[in-house]
């Protein structure tokens, strides 16, 4: 008789939610008629809705259950809330957007939770297999959506390069769970902490611990879209419906991080001289590449694409400077980035027709005219990006570089410096292209009010975060 | 007894392999059993270090990512049957509409 | 002799890997990753992980290869790179390999527990521990694959049914 242990529910609450509330979903989906399948998103956001106020009343504490599996602290409970609120803005701006590009399915929504439950393991994972696990349901909910709109041949080529580099990255990353499990004989990441700060590991298993580490990064890497391991980025950005393609830059880049900081700062944490200087470098390209490939991007979609790389080398220092202060920074980072990112792509989901897309800087022309509100969106958006003053994309920027220059990384953030001020120069050609130039072709418009909103309450949240930041930076 | 060494090396070896398999391969296909190639080795080290170390977590995580691989696998080939159905081709280099 | 059957197989195993990738017939890719399973899955005998070697050869050799294998015939895949027959000197060479594992199987099955046994614990790798640990230690990641697997049917099922949509 196997004895199973005591479990502390209210750690694994808000998980228990979302999978519960996913399953029950994708029965109560069959019951729903097409016509009425905006009911289905709107139960998807009230079961987002339900984790993120269950969220509220474990604040502050911390604990772990499942055998050490899976914890709960701050940085988790702030991360799920990123990832619940980029899942539901995601929901909001794909209303419109599925019916006219003929994929009204209610799978669609419960994907989506799958996908946020993944991420909320990543976050709250204690263990290298609940993160190995959280990162494959968030990546396998992935692959099918990037290829859910199926008529349109680049998204199954999207998802199919999505998944073999995917799959790629996945061998790299349980090959190198492997090593640190051989180095260490723990997978939890607290005992492999404990293990290494023993300073037992010498000889072969130096080696392994190494390699693991290398790989696992690598793999992790992948995800995140890292500069050498972004060359999918673009492509695959380009090629998925557009709310997905929103939330894969956002929530699963977060996840990812997640993960990542996870892994460094409680496992490897003694092992600092070592990884720093290699991430350091990572940052270093991963920033130049990005901002130097949106450069001469002319498809909005695949700038916004090559910009997300850039932005992961920012909210990459964060884990860098390995502190408190750090680990903040990279929170705001990605809080501001999502609401920016899912901004900006709801502008372009509200520009784009069915089987037309209008992704190309032209398009963008003489916007201002013809739909002001989109226009002064996509104007703060871009803004945000580049980190101008007051927006939150500023205040993020500002917080990772404090924290990275503390940290002693001052090249680093010379550099970041250097490259956000040419960055600058292709977000606001988007900007000039909005406000000065003549429309070259009509686009449609979608009027949808729903969109409207959704597209609406992130700037505004991105405004009110530039404008108050030390409240917020106060509460994380 | 066989040293662990032996054991890592020749997953070493096969994972090799597999990566070549992904980079050099254009039949998608051979991509995604190269990728089964990497995970297997992954695996075959974990038991062995499992077996060094009496400790049976390493096994439990072989089973973890054999759950996986099943699934992303299954994922897999449904896109490329849909793709195929479409395109005719499981040629990577035909799937070229989005450019890199 | 336990280092001869692993050389042995290690051999097989690289042998399998390498004409997996090399091959230009995607069947015949196919076939030789079963044959790098198989090999593993002797490997796994060898460390005493008697549940994994049956994992192994269910799940990835009686499923994962059929289904790959599936795929490939479905498709017309084979026929995409290389048309030529190439079996005729990879006939022998397959059966001696297959004679070979089968031969090691029955060796590591009947001739080693009759060695001094590696194992210090007795039920190292039996199923009953793997289980306890599975309900105790890793009952959350097991739940977890539970989703995942979900994940997986629904995503296939997305995707076949918009398919079906089209025509």
């Amino acid at each position: 008789m196997i004895e199973i242990p005591p479990i502390d529910w209210s750690v694994v609450l808000q998980l228990c939610i979302i999978f519960g509330g996913a399953t029950a979903l994708l029965m109560a989906d069959l019951f729903i008629p097409e016509v009425r399948r905006r009911v289905t998103g709107y139960l998807a956001l009230a079961v987002l809705a339900a984790a993120a106020i269950a969220g509220v009343a474990p604040w502050g504490c911390r604990g772990h259950t499942f055998s050490g599996t899976i914890q709960i602290d701050s940085f988790s409970l702030v991360l799920n809330w990123i990832f619940m609120l980029g899942a539901a803005i995601t929901i909001v701006l794909s209303f419109d957007y599925l019916p006219r590009h003929g994929i009204n399915r209610g799978e669609y929504y419960v994907m989506i939770l799958f996908a946020v439950g993944g991420m909320m393991l990543l976050a709250q994972g204690a263990d290298l297999v609940v993160l190995f696990l959280g990162l494959e349901l968030l990546s396998i909910t992935l692959y099918a959506l990037a290829g859910f709109a199926y008529p349109r041949t680049t998204s199954e080529e999207a998802a199919m390069k999505y998944l073999l580099i995917g799959a790629f990255a996945t061998g790299f990353l349980v090959f190198g769970i492997a090593l640190v499990y051989g180095a260490t004989g723990a997978t939890n990441l607290a005992q492999i902490g404990a293990v290494l700060a023993e300073g037992r590991i010498d000889g072969e298993n130096r080696i392994y611990l190494m390699a693991g580490a290398a790989m696992t990064v690598i793999g992790l890497g992948y995800k995140i879209s890292l500069v050498p391991f972004h060359m999918w980025t673009p492509d695959v950005y380009e090629g998925s419906p557009t709310p997905i393609t929103a939330f894969m830059s956002v929530a699963g880049k977060a996840a990812a991080f997640a993960g990542m900081t996870r892994f460094l700062l409680t496992a490897l944490e003694t092992q600092r001289e070592i990884w720093v200087p290699i991430l350091a470098a990572l940052a270093a390209i991963t920033i130049v590449v990005g901002n130097l490939g949106a450069l001469t991007q002319q498809n909005v979609k695949r700038m916004l694409a090559y910009s997300s790389i850039g932005q992961a080398g920012y909210i990459l220092l964060g884990p860098l400077a390995a502190s408190e202060r750090g680990t903040e920074a990279m929170l705001y980072y990605l809080l501001a980035y999502t609401l920016t990112n899912l901004a900006a792509f709801g502008v372009l989901i509200a520009l784009e027709a069915r089987g037309e897309a209008a992704w190309n800087l032209s398009d963008l022309g003489g916007l201002w005219q013809r739909s002001p509100g989109l226009a002064i969106a996509m104007a703060i958006a871009m803004l945000s990006l580049a980190g101008v003053p007051p927006t939150a994309g500023f205040v993020a920027k500002f917080a990772v570089f404090t924290a990275a220059w503390q940290a002693g990384q001052a090249v680093l953030v010379f550099i970041g410096v250097i490259v956000s001020a040419i960055a600058a120069f292709y977000y606001l050609r988007v900007v000039a292209q909005i406000f000065m130039s003549e429309p070259t072709r009509e686009v449609e418009i979608s009027s949808d009010r729903v969109l409207a909103f959704g597209i609406g309450l992130s700037v505004i949240a991105i405004v009110l975060i530039g404008v108050l930041p030390a409240r917020l930076l106060n509460l994380i | 007894m066989v040293p662990t060494f032996y054991y890592v090396l020749l997953s070493a070896l096969l994972f090799c392999v597999g990566v070549t398999g992904v980079l050099i391969r254009r039949n998608a296909l051979v991509v995604l059993m190269s990728v089964e190639l990497m995970l297997n080795s992954a695996n075959l080290a974990l038991v062995a270090f499992a077996h060094a170390r009496q400790d049976v977590t390493g096994q439990l995580l072989v089973f973890f990512v054999i759950v996986v691989a099943a699934a992303e696998v299954a994922v897999g080939l449904a896109l490329l049957v849909t793709i195929f159905r479409t395109k005719q081709t499981t040629n990577i280099d035909d799937i070229n509409v989005l450019k890199g | 002799m336990e280092l001869i059957v692993f050389a042995v197989t290690a051999v097989i195993a690289i042998i399998g890997a390498v004409a997996m990738v090399a091959s230009k017939n995607a069947v015949h890719s196919a076939l030789f990753l079963l044959l790098n399973f198989g090999a593993i899955a002797v490997l796994y005998l060898l460390l005493r992980a008697p549940f994994l070697f049956a994992t192994q050869l269910i799940i990835y050799a009686g499923a994962i290869i059929v289904l790959f294998l599936f795929v490939v015939m479905l498709l017309g895949a084979e026929r995409h790179e290389d048309n030529r027959d190439r079996l005729a000197w990879q006939r022998p060479v397959a059966l001696v390999m297959a004679g070979l594992l089968l031969a090691e199987v029955a060796y590591v099955v009947v001739a080693l527990p009759a060695q001094a046994p590696v194992t210090t614990d007795e039920g190292f790798g039996a199923p009953e521990v793997i289980a306890e640990q599975l309900f105790t230690t890793f009952l959350l990641p097991f739940q977890v694959t539970a989703f995942i697997i979900l994940a997986a049917i629904v995503g296939v099922v997305v995707l076949h049914m918009q398919e079906k949509r089209q025509v």
